[in-house]
């Protein structure tokens, strides 16, 4: 067997692998968290809830529904964005005026109506979600054994990442929508609806986080607070990298998730709190974060 | 909380003279709460009180970051968790006095408030809440990891021992008194920190960080103070609690009592004096009410974050203050 470092190199890509899946659920969830704060102004602490009910969308459309984990991939965003949709036209539109914190407070009431709704009906253990049926099986890469759903989420990830990363960027859209973050009024004068522009960008937000979501139930089983510790960690990951760019948001999610991965393998007491003690570095050397603009 | 600025007066640290009316209120508001407290045991169960003072002492010192300093911090979890478990361990293991070992645990917590508030004031607004939040959640993991917490079973039959020696706490009228008294000298300290010439610069920080630093505040200088008194403080309150309570868990330590402070604080008002004290026991009483219900205790306080937020940013005293004023 091949060591490095005096650790089975098997153990060794496993837990690199682990990081890279962790990674690629920071990287959706904080690249959501930053779109979601460039346009709304607002710290979407309702973003893991978000999470956790794209995965339960999928698990009771699974069981009551018959619809599969395909189906599930694009219904379950769909649902969850048009939910996503109705707490921006109800409760978020009223707060844009006011200080950034209500908007953390609202959302944060709203993380917990919903995680507490999904314990009273789910209870707080977890719900088993079964590997869809062309995904089952893995590739043995000699070093390694490859599962083939861990490479699909890998992939699947990056491809959503580096999409939303060119439609931001690139894109005629996407050039309207950092106008407006950068200053709304002067958009809005050039006849672009703004309000609507607001209320589809949580809606693609929270959209993200449910496919997340569904990606993550058959990996991680469904349960009502999947959601509630994750979000602290992307909020770790998001002081880290700083909301300011897009392309930093990915790739702060996915090096800290592998970070995480290889501490797991060299010093596993440390593995909850490896993403923390990264963030108060970073505090201490580069306040503004590593991708940061300030503030 | 930089939108409302309101002008700074230009003269250093003039200490505004509060209105008579203003001051009368105050002052009837204490008596009033003073005497409350008095009467409160006959009619309802005097540990709830203990309790609920406490949470009103912990609820109070997030106010002072809050509400005169414009800081929201979401981990405040992390001081009154960990005095708790420090003071916890120092009553039961190593066998201190009730008021030393809640020394040891405020001490505690005024450490840790230094070390999280000289990270979290290198940032500013949204990601302040954020870095107060996740170095919370990093000393809930330490707390899950170590032997001395005891884990899921917390710290279990803390003895409430004999203050300075002689007093027996296990009689629950010198509880009561010792408790009263811890809660009231807080909310003494911190209703002088507040009027102090050192609060009117928090509060000029509030308004207007910028001009503040322009009329030759150290700015910095003056949040980390204000945050390690606040850290302080929630200490005293979680070291009280342990004690009174002889227990101390995971739940005071983990995110959701970060969120139950900012709760009762919203609630009774942001800012107000008597706010978090009222929050702490409508709030307190809510869920003791509600204990039969379970889980949707989690729903009714979210949908209570979400009217305050709405319809009562002023919360139940601001609103009271505001009747009075018209």
């Amino acid at each position: 067997m091949i060591t490095i470092f005096g650790i089975p190199s098997a153990a060794l890509f496993g837990q690199l692998l682990i990081g890279l899946i962790n990674g690629s659920f920071y990287a959706l969830l904080s690249l959501g968290l930053a779109v979601i704060f460039g346009m709304l102004n607002i710290i979407n602490f309702a973003h893991g809830a978000q999470y956790m009910l794209g995965a339960v969308a999928a698990f009771l459309m699974l069981n009551f529904l018959g619809v599969n984990y395909w189906g599930a991939l694009i219904l379950a965003p769909l649902i969850v964005g048009a939910i996503g949709i109705v707490i921006e036209r109800t409760f978020l539109q009223w707060l844009y005026k006011l200080d950034h914190l209500y908007g953390l407070l609202l959302t944060f009431g709203l993380a917990l109506i919903i995680e507490g709704t999904a314990r009273n009906y789910l209870g707080s253990a977890g719900l088993p979600y079964a590997l869809p049926e062309a995904l089952r099986g893995g590739q043995n890469l000699g070093f390694m054994f490859l599962p083939n759903y861990r490479a699909w989420v890998i992939l699947v990830s990056l491809v959503i990442c580096f999409g939303t990363w060119y439609a931001i960027e690139r894109t005629r859209l996407g050039a309207y929508l950092r106008a407006a973050t950068e200053n709304p009024t002067l958009v809005r004068a050039f006849g672009i609806n703004v309000p609507v522009m607001i209320t589809l960008t949580y809606g693609f937000g929270v959209a993200l986080a449910a496919f997340a979501g569904v990606m993550a139930a058959p990996i991680y089983n469904v349960s009502p607070q999947m959601g509630a510790e994750l979000i602290i960690v992307v909020f770790a990951v998001v002081v880290i990298g700083g909301m300011g760019s897009i392309l930093g948001a990915i790739l702060t999610g996915f090096g800290l998730g592998v970070v995480e991965g290889l501490t797991k393998v060299f010093f596993p007491e440390a593995s909850n709190t490896v993403i923390f003690v990264v963030m108060a570095i970073v505090l201490l050397v580069r306040p503004a974060g590593l991708f940061g603009r300030g503030t | 909380m930089q939108a409302s600025s309101s002008p700074v007066s230009a003269t250093p640290v003039t200490v505004r003279q509060p209105s008579l009316l203003q001051r009368q209120g105050e002052l009837i508001g204490f008596v009033i709460m003073v005497a409350a407290l008095i009467v409160a045991p006959y009619f309802t169960y005097p540990l709830f009180l203990m309790q609920a003072m406490c949470f009103a002492l912990f609820a109070c010192a997030f106010n002072l970051l809050i509400g005169y300093v414009g800081l929201l911090s979401f981990g405040h979890a992390l001081y009154f968790g960990w005095a708790s478990y420090i003071s916890a361990h120092a009553a039961k293991v190593w066998g201190f006095n009730p008021e030393f070992a809640i020394l040891t645990g405020t001490l505690t917590a005024a450490v840790c408030g230094f070390l999280a508030g000289s990270l979290a004031i290198r940032r500013q607004g949204i990601y302040f809440a954020m870095i107060t939040l996740a170095l919370a959640q990093m000393m809930y993991f330490v707390a899950l990891r170590m032997k001395f917490t005891g884990g899921e079973d917390g710290i279990q039959a803390v003895p409430r021992g004999y203050l300075f020696g002689f007093i027996n706490l296990n009689n629950e009228t010198t509880m009561y008194v010792f408790v009263m008294a811890v809660f009231l000298a807080g909310f003494l300290l911190i209703y002088r920190i507040i009027h102090s010439p050192f609060g009117e610069v928090l509060k000029a920080i509030r308004e207007n960080e910028p001009r503040a630093i322009s009329l030759g505040y150290k700015t910095d200088r003056y949040k980390l103070i204000a945050f390690v008194l606040s850290a302080t403080l929630a200490g005293v309150a979680g070291s009280t609690k342990a004690i009174t309570l002889q227990i101390a868990s995971l739940t005071d330590v983990n995110w959701p009592m970060s969120g139950e402070v900012v709760l009762m604080t919203l609630v009774g008002g942001l800012g107000t004096i008597f706010g978090p004290v009222v929050g702490a026991f409508v709030i307190l009483a809510m869920q003791f009410k509600l204990s039969s219900v379970g889980e949707w205790v989690l729903v009714i306080q979210g949908v209570i974050f979400v009217t305050c937020v709405l319809l009562f940013r002023r919360g139940i005293v601001g609103e009271i203050a505001a009747l009075f004023r018209r």
